[in-house]
Protein backbone atom coordinates (compact mmCIF):
# COMPACT_ATOMS: atom_id res chain seq x y z
CA UNK A 1 0.00 0.00 0.00
CA UNK A 2 2.77 2.46 0.89
CA UNK A 3 4.71 1.12 -1.97
CA UNK A 4 1.94 1.75 -4.36
CA UNK A 5 1.61 5.20 -3.02
CA UNK A 6 5.38 5.89 -3.93
CA UNK A 7 5.07 4.37 -7.23
CA UNK A 8 1.73 6.39 -7.58
CA UNK A 9 3.37 9.58 -6.36
CA UNK A 10 6.99 8.84 -8.60
CA UNK A 11 4.89 8.86 -11.57
CA UNK A 12 2.80 12.23 -11.13
CA UNK A 13 6.35 13.60 -9.97
CA UNK A 14 8.21 12.45 -13.22
CA UNK A 15 5.09 13.75 -14.98
CA UNK A 16 5.74 17.43 -13.62
CA UNK A 17 9.24 17.46 -14.65
CA UNK A 18 8.49 15.97 -18.09
CA UNK A 19 5.65 18.36 -18.69
CA UNK A 20 7.40 21.56 -16.76
CA UNK A 21 10.90 20.77 -18.71
CA UNK A 22 8.64 19.75 -22.71
CA UNK A 23 6.39 22.64 -22.45
CA UNK A 24 3.61 20.48 -23.74
CA UNK A 25 0.39 21.50 -22.81
CA UNK A 26 -0.58 18.21 -20.76
CA UNK A 27 -1.20 17.91 -17.33
CA UNK A 28 1.70 15.91 -15.08
CA UNK A 29 -0.76 13.52 -13.66
CA UNK A 30 -1.48 12.86 -17.30
CA UNK A 31 2.18 12.06 -18.71
CA UNK A 32 2.26 10.11 -14.74
CA UNK A 33 -1.03 8.27 -16.42
CA UNK A 34 1.03 7.37 -19.23
CA UNK A 35 4.11 6.53 -17.03
CA UNK A 36 2.75 4.08 -14.87
CA UNK A 37 0.45 2.05 -17.90
CA UNK A 38 3.87 2.10 -19.49
CA UNK A 39 5.45 0.65 -16.07
CA UNK A 40 2.37 -1.84 -15.70
CA UNK A 41 3.32 -3.19 -19.56
CA UNK A 42 6.67 -3.66 -18.82
CA UNK A 43 6.80 -4.75 -14.95
CA UNK A 44 8.08 -7.92 -15.84
CA UNK A 45 11.18 -6.77 -16.75
CA UNK A 46 11.37 -4.17 -13.69
CA UNK A 47 10.02 -5.90 -11.24
CA UNK A 48 13.20 -6.14 -9.22
CA UNK A 49 13.30 -1.77 -8.77
CA UNK A 50 9.52 -2.27 -8.68
CA UNK A 51 8.47 -4.30 -6.30
CA UNK A 52 5.48 -2.89 -5.50
CA UNK A 53 4.40 -3.21 -9.06
CA UNK A 54 5.95 -6.71 -9.49
CA UNK A 55 2.20 -8.41 -9.97
CA UNK A 56 0.89 -9.42 -6.60
CA UNK A 57 -2.39 -7.60 -6.87
CA UNK A 58 -1.34 -4.53 -4.45
CA UNK A 59 -1.07 -2.21 -7.28
CA UNK A 60 -4.70 -3.17 -8.83
CA UNK A 61 -6.33 -3.27 -5.13
CA UNK A 62 -5.05 0.07 -4.38
CA UNK A 63 -5.74 1.87 -7.62
CA UNK A 64 -9.26 0.55 -7.36
CA UNK A 65 -9.79 1.72 -3.93
CA UNK A 66 -8.51 5.07 -4.61
CA UNK A 67 -10.89 5.46 -7.62
CA UNK A 68 -14.08 3.90 -6.25
CA UNK A 69 -14.05 6.65 -4.18
CA UNK A 70 -12.91 9.49 -7.16
CA UNK A 71 -15.70 11.80 -6.94
CA UNK A 72 -15.18 12.39 -3.10
CA UNK A 73 -11.51 13.74 -4.56
CA UNK A 74 -13.88 16.96 -6.63
CA UNK A 75 -15.80 17.93 -3.65
CA UNK A 76 -13.39 20.60 -2.57
CA UNK A 77 -13.08 21.83 -5.77
CA UNK A 78 -16.73 21.61 -6.21
CA UNK A 79 -17.14 24.10 -3.11
CA UNK A 80 -15.46 26.80 -4.95
CA UNK A 81 -18.76 27.45 -6.95
CA UNK A 82 -19.19 30.01 -4.16
CA UNK A 83 -16.82 32.16 -4.88
CA UNK A 84 -18.44 33.03 -8.29
CA UNK A 85 -21.99 33.35 -7.31
CA UNK A 86 -21.97 36.74 -9.13
CA UNK A 87 -21.10 35.88 -12.04
CA UNK A 88 -23.43 32.85 -12.09
CA UNK A 89 -26.21 35.37 -10.94
CA UNK A 90 -25.36 37.83 -13.91
CA UNK A 91 -24.84 35.84 -16.76
CA UNK A 92 -26.73 32.47 -15.14
CA UNK A 93 -29.05 31.69 -18.07
CA UNK A 94 -26.69 32.30 -20.42
CA UNK A 95 -24.13 30.15 -19.14
CA UNK A 96 -26.43 26.84 -17.81
CA UNK A 97 -27.82 26.78 -21.75
CA UNK A 98 -24.45 26.69 -23.26
CA UNK A 99 -23.20 24.11 -20.78
CA UNK A 100 -26.28 21.78 -20.74
CA UNK A 101 -26.94 22.48 -24.78
CA UNK A 102 -23.27 22.08 -25.84
CA UNK A 103 -22.77 19.16 -23.28
CA UNK A 104 -25.58 16.97 -24.40
CA UNK A 105 -24.57 17.64 -28.29
CA UNK A 106 -20.64 16.75 -27.21
CA UNK A 107 -22.39 13.07 -25.48
CA UNK A 108 -24.24 12.35 -28.30
CA UNK A 109 -22.01 12.88 -31.12
CA UNK A 110 -19.09 11.75 -29.52
CA UNK A 111 -21.02 7.82 -29.06
CA UNK A 112 -22.73 8.17 -32.46
CA UNK A 113 -19.23 8.57 -33.94
CA UNK A 114 -18.13 5.51 -32.12
CA UNK A 115 -20.70 3.70 -32.89
CA UNK A 116 -20.62 4.18 -36.42
CA UNK A 117 -17.01 3.62 -36.65
CA UNK A 118 -16.95 1.06 -34.44
CA UNK A 119 -19.80 -1.07 -36.18
CA UNK A 120 -17.66 -0.32 -39.50
CA UNK A 121 -14.21 -1.60 -38.17
CA UNK A 122 -15.69 -4.50 -36.31
CA UNK A 123 -18.34 -5.59 -39.14
CA UNK A 124 -21.16 -5.25 -36.25
CA UNK A 125 -21.57 -4.27 -32.18
CA UNK A 126 -18.96 -5.98 -30.28
CA UNK B 1 -7.90 25.68 28.28
CA UNK B 2 -10.87 27.25 26.24
CA UNK B 3 -14.98 27.02 28.10
CA UNK B 4 -15.86 30.11 25.94
CA UNK B 5 -17.79 28.29 22.91
CA UNK B 6 -17.21 31.57 20.78
CA UNK B 7 -13.40 31.04 21.40
CA UNK B 8 -13.05 27.24 20.91
CA UNK B 9 -15.20 28.10 17.38
CA UNK B 10 -12.32 30.72 15.98
CA UNK B 11 -9.87 28.02 17.31
CA UNK B 12 -11.62 25.20 15.63
CA UNK B 13 -12.48 27.46 12.61
CA UNK B 14 -9.05 28.65 11.47
CA UNK B 15 -7.55 25.02 11.45
CA UNK B 16 -7.42 22.18 8.70
CA UNK B 17 -8.77 19.22 10.94
CA UNK B 18 -12.40 20.86 11.21
CA UNK B 19 -13.03 21.32 7.71
CA UNK B 20 -10.98 18.48 6.65
CA UNK B 21 -13.31 16.49 8.87
CA UNK B 22 -16.37 18.10 7.38
CA UNK B 23 -15.84 17.41 4.06
CA UNK B 24 -15.41 13.94 4.75
CA UNK B 25 -18.82 14.11 6.73
CA UNK B 26 -20.31 15.49 4.11
CA UNK B 27 -19.29 13.21 1.38
CA UNK B 28 -19.95 10.36 3.32
CA UNK B 29 -23.89 11.80 4.19
CA UNK B 30 -24.06 12.29 0.23
CA UNK B 31 -22.97 8.96 -1.02
CA UNK B 32 -25.53 7.44 1.68
CA UNK B 33 -28.32 9.31 0.17
CA UNK B 34 -26.69 8.27 -3.72
CA UNK B 35 -27.57 5.00 -2.55
CA UNK B 36 -30.56 5.22 -0.88
CA UNK B 37 -31.49 6.68 -4.31
CA UNK B 38 -30.36 3.88 -5.90
CA UNK B 39 -27.49 5.82 -7.35
CA UNK B 40 -30.14 7.73 -9.18
CA UNK B 41 -28.19 10.44 -11.97
CA UNK B 42 -30.00 13.50 -9.71
CA UNK B 43 -28.66 12.43 -6.59
CA UNK B 44 -25.04 13.05 -7.45
CA UNK B 45 -22.78 12.29 -4.55
CA UNK B 46 -20.33 15.24 -5.32
CA UNK B 47 -23.34 17.86 -5.93
CA UNK B 48 -24.61 16.97 -2.72
CA UNK B 49 -21.78 17.44 -0.46
CA UNK B 50 -20.16 20.61 -2.31
CA UNK B 51 -24.08 22.39 -1.83
CA UNK B 52 -23.84 21.31 1.86
CA UNK B 53 -20.60 22.61 2.54
CA UNK B 54 -20.94 25.31 0.48
CA UNK B 55 -24.08 26.19 2.30
CA UNK B 56 -22.27 25.81 5.70
CA UNK B 57 -19.58 28.46 4.68
CA UNK B 58 -22.17 31.29 3.35
CA UNK B 59 -24.31 30.68 6.51
CA UNK B 60 -21.10 30.92 8.89
CA UNK B 61 -19.18 32.91 6.65
CA UNK B 62 -16.49 31.53 6.59
CA UNK B 63 -13.91 32.52 2.93
CA UNK B 64 -13.38 29.35 0.81
CA UNK B 65 -9.80 30.16 1.01
CA UNK B 66 -10.26 28.87 5.00
CA UNK B 67 -12.01 26.03 3.88
CA UNK B 68 -9.49 24.94 0.96
CA UNK B 69 -6.83 24.90 3.96
CA UNK B 70 -8.38 21.74 5.23
CA UNK B 71 -9.93 20.49 2.39
CA UNK B 72 -6.64 20.43 0.30
CA UNK B 73 -5.59 17.41 1.71
CA UNK B 74 -8.20 15.16 -0.26
CA UNK B 75 -7.57 17.69 -3.50
CA UNK B 76 -4.23 16.84 -3.20
CA UNK B 77 -5.20 13.40 -3.96
CA UNK B 78 -6.86 13.79 -7.22
CA UNK B 79 -2.94 13.91 -9.10
CA UNK B 80 -2.39 9.68 -7.46
CA UNK B 81 -6.10 9.10 -8.47
CA UNK B 82 -5.58 10.54 -12.13
CA UNK B 83 -2.19 8.57 -12.43
CA UNK B 84 -3.97 5.48 -10.93
CA UNK B 85 -6.74 5.85 -13.75
CA UNK B 86 -3.85 3.47 -15.62
CA UNK B 87 -4.80 0.22 -13.62
CA UNK B 88 -8.04 0.15 -15.39
CA UNK B 89 -6.88 1.26 -18.71
CA UNK B 90 -3.99 -1.43 -18.73
CA UNK B 91 -6.77 -4.05 -18.02
CA UNK B 92 -9.17 -3.28 -20.45
CA UNK B 93 -5.87 -1.95 -23.08
CA UNK B 94 -7.30 -4.58 -25.24
CA UNK B 95 -10.64 -3.38 -25.59
CA UNK B 96 -9.00 -0.14 -26.46
CA UNK B 97 -6.74 -1.08 -29.04
CA UNK B 98 -9.90 -2.67 -31.04
CA UNK B 99 -11.12 0.73 -30.64
CA UNK B 100 -8.75 3.30 -32.15
CA UNK B 101 -10.52 4.36 -35.01
CA UNK B 102 -13.94 4.94 -33.70
CA UNK B 103 -11.77 7.06 -30.76
CA UNK B 104 -10.06 8.99 -32.73
CA UNK B 105 -12.70 10.18 -34.66
CA UNK B 106 -15.27 10.49 -32.04
CA UNK B 107 -12.78 12.49 -29.49
CA UNK B 108 -11.99 15.15 -32.69
CA UNK B 109 -15.97 14.85 -33.25
CA UNK B 110 -17.13 15.29 -29.94
CA UNK B 111 -14.36 18.06 -28.74
CA UNK B 112 -15.21 20.69 -31.37
CA UNK B 113 -18.78 20.74 -31.13
CA UNK B 114 -18.77 21.31 -27.50
CA UNK B 115 -16.13 24.32 -27.98
CA UNK B 116 -17.82 25.61 -31.05
CA UNK B 117 -21.69 24.95 -29.82
CA UNK B 118 -20.53 26.45 -26.33
CA UNK B 119 -19.02 29.63 -27.71
CA UNK B 120 -22.21 30.24 -30.29
CA UNK B 121 -24.62 29.99 -27.85
CA UNK B 122 -22.87 32.71 -25.76
CA UNK B 123 -22.27 34.41 -28.41
CA UNK B 124 -25.61 34.97 -29.42
CA UNK B 125 -26.71 35.36 -25.30
CA UNK B 126 -23.96 38.69 -25.59
CA UNK B 127 -21.98 37.62 -23.36
CA UNK B 128 -18.30 38.99 -22.82
CA UNK B 129 -15.90 37.54 -24.85
CA UNK B 130 -13.84 37.13 -21.22
CA UNK B 131 -16.82 34.88 -20.36
CA UNK B 132 -16.71 33.39 -23.77
CA UNK B 133 -13.23 32.57 -23.46
CA UNK B 134 -13.55 30.63 -19.74
CA UNK B 135 -16.69 28.48 -20.96
CA UNK B 136 -14.79 27.24 -24.23
CA UNK B 137 -12.44 24.88 -22.61
CA UNK B 138 -14.96 23.78 -19.69
CA UNK B 139 -15.05 20.06 -20.56
CA UNK B 140 -11.76 18.84 -19.94
CA UNK B 141 -9.65 18.91 -16.37
CA UNK B 142 -9.80 21.85 -14.51
CA UNK B 143 -5.66 22.35 -14.59
CA UNK B 144 -5.65 22.49 -18.35
CA UNK B 145 -8.67 24.10 -18.78
CA UNK B 146 -7.81 27.34 -16.21
CA UNK B 147 -4.39 27.25 -18.23
CA UNK B 148 -6.50 27.68 -21.75
CA UNK B 149 -8.65 29.98 -20.47
CA UNK B 150 -6.26 32.19 -19.03
CA UNK B 151 -4.47 32.18 -22.44
CA UNK B 152 -7.52 33.32 -24.69
CA UNK B 153 -8.41 35.93 -21.91
CA UNK B 154 -11.06 33.86 -19.97
CA UNK B 155 -10.94 34.11 -15.80
CA UNK B 156 -9.42 31.29 -14.76
CA UNK B 157 -11.40 31.10 -11.37
CA UNK B 158 -14.33 31.33 -13.19
CA UNK B 159 -13.41 28.76 -15.87
CA UNK B 160 -12.12 25.99 -12.27
CA UNK B 161 -16.38 26.39 -11.54
CA UNK B 162 -17.90 25.92 -14.97
CA UNK B 163 -15.73 22.40 -15.22
CA UNK B 164 -17.17 21.56 -11.55
CA UNK B 165 -20.48 22.29 -12.75
CA UNK B 166 -20.37 20.30 -16.22
CA UNK B 167 -18.72 17.82 -14.74
CA UNK B 168 -21.79 17.28 -12.43
CA UNK B 169 -24.07 17.75 -15.27
CA UNK B 170 -22.49 15.07 -17.57
CA UNK B 171 -22.31 12.68 -14.38
CA UNK B 172 -25.81 13.25 -14.20
CA UNK B 173 -27.04 13.49 -17.33
CA UNK B 174 -24.50 11.56 -19.55
CA UNK B 175 -25.40 7.83 -19.22
CA UNK B 176 -29.09 8.24 -18.96
CA UNK B 177 -29.39 10.13 -21.58
CA UNK B 178 -27.32 7.69 -24.14
CA UNK B 179 -28.73 4.50 -22.75
CA UNK B 180 -32.47 6.30 -23.15
CA UNK B 181 -30.97 7.45 -27.20
CA UNK B 182 -30.28 3.70 -27.63
CA UNK B 183 -26.21 4.81 -27.54
CA UNK B 184 -25.77 3.02 -24.09
CA UNK B 185 -23.04 0.38 -25.04
CA UNK B 186 -20.15 0.79 -22.55
CA UNK B 187 -17.62 1.79 -24.58
CA UNK B 188 -19.04 4.41 -26.20
CA UNK B 189 -20.81 5.91 -23.42
CA UNK B 190 -17.89 6.15 -21.64
CA UNK B 191 -15.88 7.20 -24.45
CA UNK B 192 -18.55 9.97 -24.32
CA UNK B 193 -18.67 10.66 -20.95
CA UNK B 194 -15.21 10.95 -20.54
CA UNK B 195 -15.33 13.85 -23.99
CA UNK B 196 -18.10 15.83 -22.57
CA UNK B 197 -17.62 15.61 -18.10
CA UNK B 198 -13.67 14.92 -17.63
CA UNK B 199 -12.64 13.02 -14.43
CA UNK B 200 -16.03 13.54 -12.47
CA UNK B 201 -17.83 11.53 -15.57
CA UNK B 202 -15.16 9.28 -15.27
CA UNK B 203 -15.89 8.66 -11.64
CA UNK B 204 -19.34 7.61 -12.58
CA UNK B 205 -18.86 5.48 -15.69
CA UNK B 206 -16.20 3.18 -13.69
CA UNK B 207 -19.23 2.94 -11.05
CA UNK B 208 -20.86 1.94 -13.95
CA UNK B 209 -18.61 -0.92 -14.98
CA UNK B 210 -14.52 -0.66 -15.77
CA UNK B 211 -14.91 -1.17 -19.00
CA UNK B 212 -17.16 1.95 -19.33
CA UNK B 213 -14.58 3.86 -17.19
CA UNK B 214 -11.18 3.00 -19.34
CA UNK B 215 -12.61 4.12 -22.29
CA UNK B 216 -14.11 7.61 -19.75
CA UNK B 217 -9.84 8.02 -18.76
CA UNK B 218 -8.82 7.84 -22.12
CA UNK B 219 -10.98 9.78 -23.84
CA UNK B 220 -10.92 12.62 -20.90
CA UNK B 221 -6.91 12.27 -21.36
CA UNK B 222 -6.65 12.98 -24.85
CA UNK B 223 -9.55 15.58 -25.00
CA UNK B 224 -7.15 17.30 -22.25
CA UNK B 225 -4.40 17.27 -24.40
CA UNK B 226 -6.79 18.09 -28.17
CA UNK B 227 -8.35 20.91 -26.21
CA UNK B 228 -4.82 22.68 -25.13
CA UNK B 229 -3.69 22.20 -28.69
CA UNK B 230 -6.80 23.18 -30.48
CA UNK B 231 -9.19 25.49 -28.56
CA UNK B 232 -7.06 28.34 -28.86
CA UNK B 233 -7.02 28.97 -32.79
CA UNK B 234 -10.50 27.63 -33.00
CA UNK B 235 -11.31 30.23 -30.49
CA UNK B 236 -9.68 33.00 -32.41
CA UNK B 237 -11.43 31.65 -35.18
CA UNK B 238 -15.09 32.34 -34.10
CA UNK B 239 -14.50 35.30 -32.15
CA UNK B 240 -13.27 36.74 -35.92
CA UNK B 241 -16.37 35.14 -37.72
CA UNK B 242 -18.66 36.34 -35.17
Amino acid sequence: MVQVFAVLLACQLAGEVVARMSGVPVPGPVIGLMLLFAVMAWRQRISAVLPAASGDGTLEATAHGLLRHLSLLFVPAGVGVIQRLDVLGRDGVALVVALVVSSVLGLVVSALVFRALARRSAGGPA
Amino acid sequence: MTRDPFALWVYLAERPLLWLTVTLVAYGLADRLSQAARRHPLANPVLIAAAMIGAVLLGLGVPYDRYFDGAQFVHFLLGPATVALAVPLYENRHAVRRALVPMAAALVAGSVVTLVSAVLILMAFGVSPAVMASMAPKSVTAAIAMAVSEGMGGDPALTAVLVILTGIFGAMVGLPLLGALGLGEARAAGFAVGIAAHGIGTARALQFSPEAGAFAAIAMALNAVLTALLAPPLFRWLMVQG
